[in-house]
């Protein structure tokens, strides 16, 4: 139910905005969102999009995912080494 | 990655992240017995289950669903009461999908669909408006299900009708807030709980402010979760840094929440409705965890409208509400993949979409 979709905006017209999302579109409510711009992206939740998506925030997380991941696999090159080394 | 609203993290990503929860897993199990995380959103509750994330983790960290689905928290009355009014030949219902399904204590609303009864499904409340104004010589109730997410939808529709002068159409207030739930859990103790995984759309609208008091108060390790498979894992690995050092309200769907909420969501939903005492399945009477009309809005409220006739709750056996707050996990219900199953569902947690019970039959049954 809480089912948010992220869907982009293309028309806009006061509270209500055309959405598109996998080439379908339907009009959606934008009351609660009134920055919203064409062209960005919103969650919409039953017909009213709830949040423009902060596309700076998600590359900033990929950032500190891939980050993680680097340390991951260093470490796991570390074990690897010492138990050559052992063995 | 995709331009949308995805995180973009690759599978190898995710696997590095398991790594990782499992490496503090072990770290933090030396001087305990196991860790319980519970979330509390229907979606994750399927994400968790659909992803596989519980058989991916180390077995000692639990992975519980809480009360996160709204059709499930809605007791037994509420459904009859709702039930009761499509058996009145002059009014329509109008429901979101997830409810048709529900058993009352002798039917469902799809049972009194095929029987006669008015009762039609749309995707948003605005669409009830349409159908009020093309008929107006008909009452239309619509069932007012859902959590902080839902509530301000519902409000912004309640609102269009009275700027358009509808007033063949009002609302069965059922909705849930979800803070006092989670204050219930924590202080009753009944689950052993190291932190939650906080639900990302109701979190969309109310921010981090109303969570403030399970780190205050109980010390309480919390995050904000998305609801892709990197996203709840991240979360994890989020809380289980928190077990070691210090709780806090944090936010990993950080593209989507903002500390503050959604102000003006919020605006519409106080507008139109107030905190009311609300019972919710298998947790029972819970002071301020529901929305009612404020006065100004009475005439909406379909409580005033019409007369409820109270009915006697059926007994089933179906043990929802203890797997509602992580006490049992579905297969341990009797019930469960044999009496109870999504074609004949007796609990509505095998009925919602989002229902633990649904989440483990469809994902994590056993074959034998």
């Amino acid at each position: 139910m809480c089912l948010g979709i992220p869907v982009r905006i293309v028309e806009l017209n006061r509270d209500t905005a055309i959405g598109e999302v996998g080439g379908v579109q339907r009009e959606i409510s934008v009351m609660m969102t009134p920055d919203a711009k064409v062209g960005d992206y919103v969650i919409v939740h039953a017909g009213f999009a709830i949040q423009i998506v902060d596309q700076e925030e998600a590359k900033e997380n990929l950032r500190i995912l891939e980050q993680m991941a680097r340390a991951v696999d260093e470490k796991r090159e570390k074990v690897r080494r010492r138990k050559n080394a052992r063995g | 990655m995709e331009s949308s609203s995805g995180s973009g993290a690759s599978p190898k990503l995710v696997h590095s992240l398991l790594e990782r929860v499992n490496r503090i897993v072990d770290e933090l199990c030396r001087d305990r017995e196991g860790i319980n995380l519970m979330e509390v959103c229907g979606t994750h509750t399927m994400a968790i289950s659909g992803f596989g994330i519980r058989q991916a983790v180390d077995k000692r960290l639990k992975l519980l669903s809480g009360p996160g689905c709204p059709v499930c928290v809605t007791t037994q009355e509420e459904i009859d009461g709702a039930i009761g009014l499509a058996e009145n030949p002059d009014i329509t219902l109008v429901t979101f999908g997830d409810m048709m399904r529900v058993p009352g204590s002798r039917c469902s609303l799809e049972q009194e669909k095929a029987k006669g009864a008015d009762v039609r499904v749309i995707y948003s409340a605005m669409d009830a408006l349409d159908f009020a104004d093309a008929e107006n010589g008909r009452q239309f109730v619509f069932l007012g299900i859902g959590f902080e997410t839902t509530a301000p939808t519902v409000a912004a529709a309640v609102l269009a009708a009275q700027h358009r002068g509808i007033e063949n159409l009002s609302v069965l207030p059922m909705f849930k807030l979800i803070p006092p739930a989670l204050e219930k859990i924590v202080s009753s103790k009944r689950v052993n709980i190291s932190g939650f995984i906080l639900p990302g759309h109701v979190s969309t609208i109310i921010g981090t402010r109303k969570y403030q008091f399970l780190v205050e108060k109980y010390r309480m390790p919390s995050c904000i979760t998305g609801f892709e498979a990197s996203d709840i894992v991240q979360g994890i690995y989020m809380l289980l840094k928190q077990m070691k050092e210090g709780p806090e309200v944090a936010i990993q769907y950080r593209r989507i929440v903002r500390p503050e909420g959604n102000p003006e969501a919020r605006h519409i939903m106080e507008t139109v409705f107030e905190p009311v005492d609300a019972a919710w399945r298998g947790i029972g009477m819970m002071p301020g965890s529901g929305l009612g009309f404020r006065e100004d809005f009475g005439l909406f409220d379909a409580h005033k409208r019409f007369e409820f006739k109270p009915r006697k709750p059926r007994k089933t056996g179906c043990r929802c509400g203890e797997v509602m707050l992580g006490l049992i996990t579905p297969p341990e219900c009797k019930l469960f993949g044999k009496i109870c199953t999504p074609e004949m569902p007796v609990g509505p947690c095998m009925v919602s979409s989002e229902g633990a019970c649904a989440a483990y039959y469809k994902y994590e049954r056993r074959n034998d």
